[in-house]
């Protein structure tokens, strides 16, 4: 497998010589499809952990018929261990915007929201002021797209983007049966792009250097870079944006303090890579793909403590309206404590194991489906700390 | 526009459906069942139950066949090893959160979560049980209905029905993850929230956590007291449903074996809710006909149209809580059900010699509103609560079965008298549109004495399923007393299912339309397909039920409420003429204003 060596890169938060207007003047001169052709050439993939190619999503909504198309950023920034879109909302938000306008310009949409976390409100000022500031200059230029914000109420699941568009229409945030997919009938059930905060910044970096540099970066399945939060036990907690592809075994070389047990990729929904495993896997759509967190722990953590947390975190936020992630999230939890007490054998942890994969296969959306990922990653790698 | 059709395989057998078509119902062609709990041919999908799921292959994950369209090439198996493993655990977790006594449960043997249990042989101690350790309340403050959280599977079906199908919303999901459930308004218990107790949760809850509160061992005591004379009416869309809660298939007629039945469980005098619906006819037409007479020839602008029936208790505290200011619309005929009670403690008691606190009335209703409409204090004019009982279609099935009696060979037996007589027109009263049919037939004729202009008595533009329904009648050559309603074309408009009535009443309170009459029921179909009546329903079975209504309405000699005999002789010997002071001392009545909420 084809992997890179740690090496920082400074796209999404440069800001020496990123003049948006440029970009968008550079971006209004093509046409809306050759703005697509780059995006599905750049190989960029959705940065909020799905990793569904962007260029794609664009086409697919760009040959909808509609009259009232959306462009959504996702800042529902919500998953544990991630802290990466509130520094970019925060640094670099004219980027942002740019990227929706663009995404606005090529599938012909009108309208943009950015819906953010609840507990981002203290942003709230400045943000809005930068929208009006942004919403003025596309006025000026005569591109007819505006952008407003829409604040989520602390629901993990509202970042789920068919819940995130149940949430902006003021009904309860749960995520909907698909198909349709977001491209055909999202927000108010019109053709919607949602991109993560991220990604739409990306989406500016290629319009201004080209597909070609991004390509540069990154593995044949994962091109470019991405924004990573690191913490946990280590002494270089923080945001760095680094090249896709990275081996485990890189990375804690550079983030670890030495005696690190175990990473946990992509946050609670992640999965869990042992020591033993970290020359094998590497960071990206063909390894372990992430949204971005990085929990780095080190051996004086408890890995059921890691876990129980995980699995608290979910039984309190799914959304409740699936079987299997309802009840199935509780099951784990009370299971697992249930066999710390002796009350089960540890053969449970095996029955448990087989639910998992079942909630895996058989939940409506992604939240039930990546409680496997830790449990099973976790159960397989820890059994001892868990049972003991 | 043609629908495109796709072409796919399921267990490798190749089909063709038309475009838009979900698997499960594609399956359902190649007669492969796939099992369904949040699934309901009346509510939109919800998809959440997951017990339908089912493996496609070059899919990472399984779809719910009941949320899922059809794909060109799709290749599905429906009961693959990994498919009878995520439904098996989807059951067990299920079983896991639902607080199982089935052996002294309500629903027991016709519980769907018991079935699925059953067909899967699941084992209910694989998982912890959850539900033990959980606070849940079981609120049975409402006289109709009894929620029970510690049985419930979180389907979501009841607030599907709640919702979408009435327009109340007095149901909800509350919370998330493991805290989630369904619940009313600030959790107040049933009786002081928005729900107008039409039932129809009831009758889409796949387990017990909605049943109808039961009032059996109640009117047991009641039969077995020597010292009471015990009445029992039945309601005309009991006689067309109860088979179906007896091993028989729906659309049967029952009337003359329900009779029968009642007489062996030993009520004193089996008489008909049908005797006082053509009385409600002679009522509510006279009524109606005066309010038109007052607005178009007095110009009174006090006085309020069109009129609204009032028939439907599940209606009625709808538009007390939702239109407040249109209360002077409904009509102030009480229903049937309490004409009859109000008629039994003190006419029938007369005629009978009884003395009226000795006479005890029970009826058998379609509905689950009606226990709360007999327990109104609006609802007490004979001096005594005037209907002391009532028991929905289902528990008479239930009663009968305990009895140990063979339905499916009882005897055919007629009603007794007095207050058993009816008409056609009445027995119409049970299916959507079938008051407004009655009452033309009978207004009709008042003013032209002619019958109404429609073929063997069927008007049939105010018949079927569709949720609004318009009529007009042009009425000419009038008897000389109703001179001024000569040329005049009456409007007429019906709904059933309480989203129709807000979707028809919305359009009367902006203006958009006007009537003269409206008739509202507020469950679908009317109350054929009522809360009360038994489990499962969905339009094909309104179909066998109303069909069978219209028969039996057509079976019978006498199809108009003012040729009833004993109406006749109702109104000769005791009520003087339809608006007189006993009328309105002891069938009339009127309603107040609720909260929103």
């Amino acid at each position: 497998m084809e992997n890179k060596k740690f090496k920082l890169v400074d796209i999404i938060f440069e800001t020496e010589g990123c003049d948006v207007g440029v970009v968008l003047d550079r971006v209004l001169k093509r046409t809306p499809d050759d703005i697509i052709m780059d995006m599905i050439d750049s190989g960029l993939r959705g940065r909020g952990g799905a990793g569904f190619p962007t260029g794609l999503k664009w086409k697919f909504t760009r040959s909808e018929s509609a009259y009232d198309k959306y462009i959504i950023c996702n800042a529902d920034e919500g998953e544990p261990g991630t802290f990466k879109d509130r520094e970019i909302l925060e640094k670099v938000p004219m980027k942002v915007f740019t990227g929706m306008a663009i995404a606005g310009y090529a599938i012909d949409a009108k309208e943009g929201f950015i819906y953010i976390r609840g507990e981002y409100r203290f942003l709230q000022k400045k943000l809005q002021s930068q929208i009006d500031e942004f919403n003025q200059m596309l006025e000026n230029k005569g591109l007819d797209f505006k952008i407003a914000l829409r604040w989520g109420s602390g629901a993990y699941i509202c970042g789920e983007e068919s819940a995130l568009f149940e949430s902006m229409e003021g009904k309860r945030g749960e995520p909907r049966n698909k198909p349709p997919y977001p491209t055909v009938a999202g927000f108010r059930n019109k053709p919607t792009v949602i991109n993560n905060v991220e990604t739409l910044v990306y989406a500016t970096m290629i319009n201004k250097y080209g597909a070609d540099k991004f390509k540069e970066l990154g593995t044949r399945d994962s091109r470019g870079s991405k924004v990573f939060s690191v913490s946990g036990d280590t002494p270089k907690a923080g945001i760095y944006e680094l090249e896709m592809g990275l081996q485990v075994s890189e990375f804690v070389k550079e983030f670890g303090d030495g005696d690190t047990k175990a990473v946990q990729i992509g946050g609670a929904g992640g999965t869990c890579v042992p020591r033993k495993k970290f020359e094998d896997m590497i960071i990206g759509y063909e390894g372990v793909p992430t949204g971005g967190s990085m929990m780095i722990f080190n051996s004086s953590r408890s890995m059921y403590n890691v876990l129980h947390d995980y699995l608290e975190f979910f039984a309190e936020e799914s959304c409740g309206q699936c079987t299997p992630c309802r009840v199935g999230c509780q099951q784990l939890l009370k299971g697992i404590e249930a066999v710390k007490r002796g009350e089960r054998p540890p053969s449970y942890l095996d029955d448990l194991k087989s639910l998992a994969a079942s909630m895996k296969i058989a939940s409506k959306c992604g939240l039930g489906q990546s409680v496997a990922n830790p449990f099973s990653t976790i159960i397989d790698n820890f059994r001892e700390e868990v049972i003991y | 526009m043609g629908k495109f059709e796709v072409n796919l395989k399921i267990n490798n057998i190749p089909v063709t459906v038309e475009e838009g078509t979900t698997i499960l119902d594609a399956a359902k062609k190649l007669n492969f069942r796939i099992p369904t709990l949040c699934h309901h041919s009346d509510l939109c999908v919800a998809g959440n139950c997951r017990v339908c799921v089912v493996e496609q292959k070059g899919a990472k994950a399984l779809p719910a066949a009941c949320a899922t369209p059809v794909s060109e090439g799709m290749d599905i198996s429906t009961n693959s090893a990994q498919v009878r493993t995520a439904r098996r655990h989807v059951i067990e977790l299920l079983l896991s959160e639902h607080r199982s006594e089935c052996t002294s449960c309500y629903k027991n043997g016709k519980c769907e979560l018991q079935d699925l249990a059953n067909e899967y042989r699941v084992n209910e101690t694989t998982f912890m049980k959850l539900v033990e350790n959980k606070g849940y309340t079981i609120d049975d403050f409402s006289p109709s209905i009894i929620k029970d959280d510690s049985k419930c599977i979180r389907c979501q079906r009841c607030v599907r029905t709640c919702t979408e199908m009435q327009s109340v919303s007095a149901l909800a999901v509350v919370n998330k993850g493991e805290h989630q459930k369904i619940a009313t308004f600030m959790n107040k218990p049933m009786h002081s929230v928005v729900c107008t107790n039409c039932g129809q949760c009831v009758t889409h809850c796949p387990t017990g956590a909605l049943i109808e509160k039961n009032y059996i061992d109640q009117v047991w005591d009641v039969i077995n007291n020597p010292e009471l004379h015990v009445v029992v009416q039945t309601a005309p869309a009991v006689r067309i449903g109860l088979g179906e809660s007896l091993d028989l298939s729906p659309g049967n007629r029952v009337t003359g074996k329900m009779v029968s039945a009642l007489r062996r469980l030993g009520f004193d005098s089996v008489l008909d809710t049908d005797f006082t619906a053509d009385l409600t006819i002679l009522e509510e037409g006279t009524e109606l006909l005066t309010r038109l007479k007052k607005a178009l020839v007095d110009k009174d602008t006090e006085t309020a149209l069109p009129m609204t029936t009032s028939c439907s208790p599940g209606w009625v505290k709808f538009i007390e809580h939702k239109y407040p200011e249109l209360l002077p619309n409904v009509s102030t005929c009480k229903s049937p059900q309490q004409m009859f009670g109000a008629l039994a403690k003190t006419f029938y008691a007369q005629k009978k010699g009884l003395k009226a606190e000795k006479v005890v009335s029970i009826s058998i209703m379609p509905c689950t509103a009606k226990k709360y409409e007999a327990n109104r204090p609006e609802m007490r004019d004979s001096g005594f609560q005037d209907v002391d009982y009532v028991l929905t279609t289902r528990e008479l099935a239930m009663m009968i079965r305990q009895a140990g009696i063979e339905f499916a060979s009882l005897p055919n037996e007629k009603y007794d008298s007095i207050m058993g007589d009816s008409s056609g027109a009445a027995v119409i009263f049970g299916a959507t549109g079938g008051v407004m049919e009655a009452a033309l037939r009978t207004a009709y004729e008042i003013v032209t004495g002619r019958e109404v202009p429609f073929e063997n008595l069927d008007i049939l533009p105010v018949r079927g399923l569709e949720g609004v329904k318009e009529a007009k009648v042009l009425i000419e050559n009038v008897k000389p007393e109703w001179g001024f309603l000569e040329g005049a074309e009456l409007s007429c408009a019906i709904a059933h299912g309480l989203a129709n009535a807000k979707i028809l009443m919305d359009k009367v309170k902006s203006g958009e339309m006007s009537y003269h009459f409206i008739e509202i029921m507020a469950c679908p179909g009317g109350c054929l397909g009522g809360g009360g009546q038994p489990i499962p329903v969905n339009n094909e079975i309104r179909e066998a039920r109303m069909k069978a209504i219209y028969e039996e309405d057509s079976s019978l000699k006498i199809r108009k409420s003012h040729e009833n005999p004993e109406v006749i002789a109702l109104y000769e010997q005791f009520l003087g003429e339809p608006l007189g002071h006993k009328s309105h001392e002891l069938l009339h009545t009127h309603y107040t204003g609720r909260k929103k909420y």
